[in-house]
């Protein structure tokens, strides 16, 4: 993302949006810039920010008088006057951060949308999680935190090393150049995104195995981690081998997702199609 | 799993945020499912959701790119429900959201009768959830807890802020806005009802939950932590 200079008026508004608190003004020549190492190409500040076309020298002249006499302007907070943001045109590898950073865009660089799978969503029409298996999302770098690549890789090699195979249709696992090993391509680990997702599935034996196996890479992962721990329910709508396991581990469990079992396959055989490696059609949520 | 599981707090926290969507699912119920998106939120307009949207093109907040000057001193403020309806085009997640669990419950008992056939689910707290299901007489059939956040936590800001950031699942309301809101609503110079729509409108999907975010800026006016 850039700034246009000869737009900007250094307002400042923008540099309270962005997530990774990347926008500064510039004293040296008094606009707003990106420092472009910690920028993750979210568009946050490029989408979220209404637009007005003032004329810029107009609104410089404005603040400058406003200035001497001491004057604050009021302005909504969430508005570029000058419409001053203008989107670059994104190369490998850097077009790695905006695919896992800006929510509206597609993944061109893995042909993914979103960070993940539908995971346990759509777990009444997929079956993807079984009855005594547990399906594990390990999201890196949110709130506001980001992560490199390369860190994330610190966790994807443990998990390799002890068995875990990594779901096929998450964008971060088309990323590996080995996933038998959990290695990512060489190009990308030198870039920084907003929050990326790992997403396993193991036994339920195996839950605390695993959670304590994130718990000690974490301490060497420089961001924040959140786990979320998904599974099937029995037949009366309960869940009795999961939460025992993780509320004896300290966990207290104060917010879920909770699948209904309302969905059901309608397409049609006809319009059935050949997988796509990586094809989501939905958001995570 | 991830966009409204890990949003900051405890249970009583969530008292306020019952968040129901429907999702359709690539070459098992997507084709022709942008009616029944369309119908799902619908439905759940008369019980009054306090945000609604889908993840293509946003909530009932929706940033403009060519706003008046006078919105500066006049601007609406009203969330727009139609145009979220309207407006989905694709096949993807919708999402409405309530404030209160008669409101969520009632809701997913009126999406279940319904059948329409796509994943239904909620995102609350657990007992929230149960009990919603309980009363809409739904067996549930998969769940995903929320362990939170761990690692570095040093880095992430008070929990106040973290209750208004997380609200946006992809991360997209920034803590130094959240914080100029909380900050703006005890200087006296915005309404905890304007500060809201700012933030909102950064979220792209319409997860963020203002009344729950009202309620912790009315709770930050008095005390920050």
């Amino acid at each position: 993302m850039k700034i246009n200079p000869n737009k900007c008026v250094a307002c400042g508004n923008c540099t309270y949006v962005c997530p990774m608190g990347a926008i500064y003004i510039d004293p040296a020549i008094n606009r707003a810039t990106v420092n472009r190492d910690e920028c993750v190409e979210c568009y946050a500040c490029y989408y979220g920010l209404s637009t007005e076309h003032l004329n810029p020298p107009i609104v410089r002249m404005i603040r400058k008088i406003f200035q001497l006499g001491r004057l604050r302007f009021d302005p909504e907070p969430d508005v570029c006057p000058t419409a001053a943001f203008e989107p670059e045109d994104l190369q490998w590898p850097r077009v790695v951060r905006r695919a896992f950073s800006d929510p509206r865009a597609t993944h061109e660089s893995t042909g993914v949308q979103g960070r993940g799978t539908e995971e346990v969503k759509t777990n009444d029409v997929t079956g993807r999680v079984q009855w005594g298996e547990v399906g594990f999302t390990i999201e890196f770098g949110r709130p506001g935190v980001g992560v490199w690549l390369r860190d994330i890789q610190k966790m994807t090699w443990a998990l390799a090393k002890a068995g875990v195979a990594f779901e096929k249709k998450n964008p971060f696992t088309l990323l590996m150049s080995d996933v038998t090993t959990g290695t990512l391509r060489e190009d990308v680990l030198d870039e920084k995104v907003l929050s990326a997702i790992v997403e396993i599935k193991v036994k339920v034996d195996q839950t605390q195995q695993i959670i304590e196996l994130v718990r000690e890479v974490e301490k060497d992962v420089d961001t924040v981690v959140a786990l979320g721990v998904g599974t099937r329910c029995d037949e009366n709508g309960e869940e009795r081998l999961v939460a025992p396991v993780l509320e004896s581990m300290g966990y207290k469990l104060e917010r879920a997702k909770t699948n209904m079992g309302l969905g059901r396959i309608t397409n049609s055989v006809e319009n059935k199609r050949e997988e796509q490696p990586g094809e989501i059609l939905s958001e995570t949520r | 799993m991830t966009n409204t599981l890990h949003r900051y707090g405890d249970a009583e926290s969530f008292g306020d945020d019952y968040i129901v969507f429907a999702t359709p699912s690539s070459d098992r119920n997507d084709v022709d499912s942008v009616p029944k998106l369309k119908k799902f939120l619908e439905m759940a307009l008369p019980f009054k959701p306090v945000n609604i949207g889908d993840p293509v093109h946003g909530g009932t907040l929706r940033p403009s790119r060519n706003l008046n000057t006078v919105a500066n001193w006049k601007r609406d403020m009203t969330p727009d429900f139609r145009a979220v309806i309207d407006g989905i085009d694709t096949p993807v997640s919708v999402v409405a959201i309530f404030d209160n669990q008669a409101a969520a419950r009632e809701f997913l008992k009126v999406a279940a009768d319904a059948d329409l056939g796509l994943s239904i689910n909620m995102s609350a707290s657990v007992e929230g959830a149960k009990a919603c299901c309980k009363f809409a007489g739904i067996t549930r059939h998969s769940v995903g807890y929320s362990l939170g956040f761990e690692g570095a936590t040093d880095k992430l800001p008070n929990t106040q802020l973290l209750k208004l950031t997380t609200m946006c699942g992809h991360g997209m309301v920034s803590a130094s806005l959240a914080k100029k809101m909380i900050d703006w609503v005890k200087e006296g110079r915005r309404t905890p009802g304007q500060a809201v729509t700012y933030m909102a409108r950064f979220c792209s999907c319409g997860v963020f939950n203002p009344a729950r975010a009202q309620r912790v800026l009315e709770d930050a006016r008095k005390k920050m932590e």
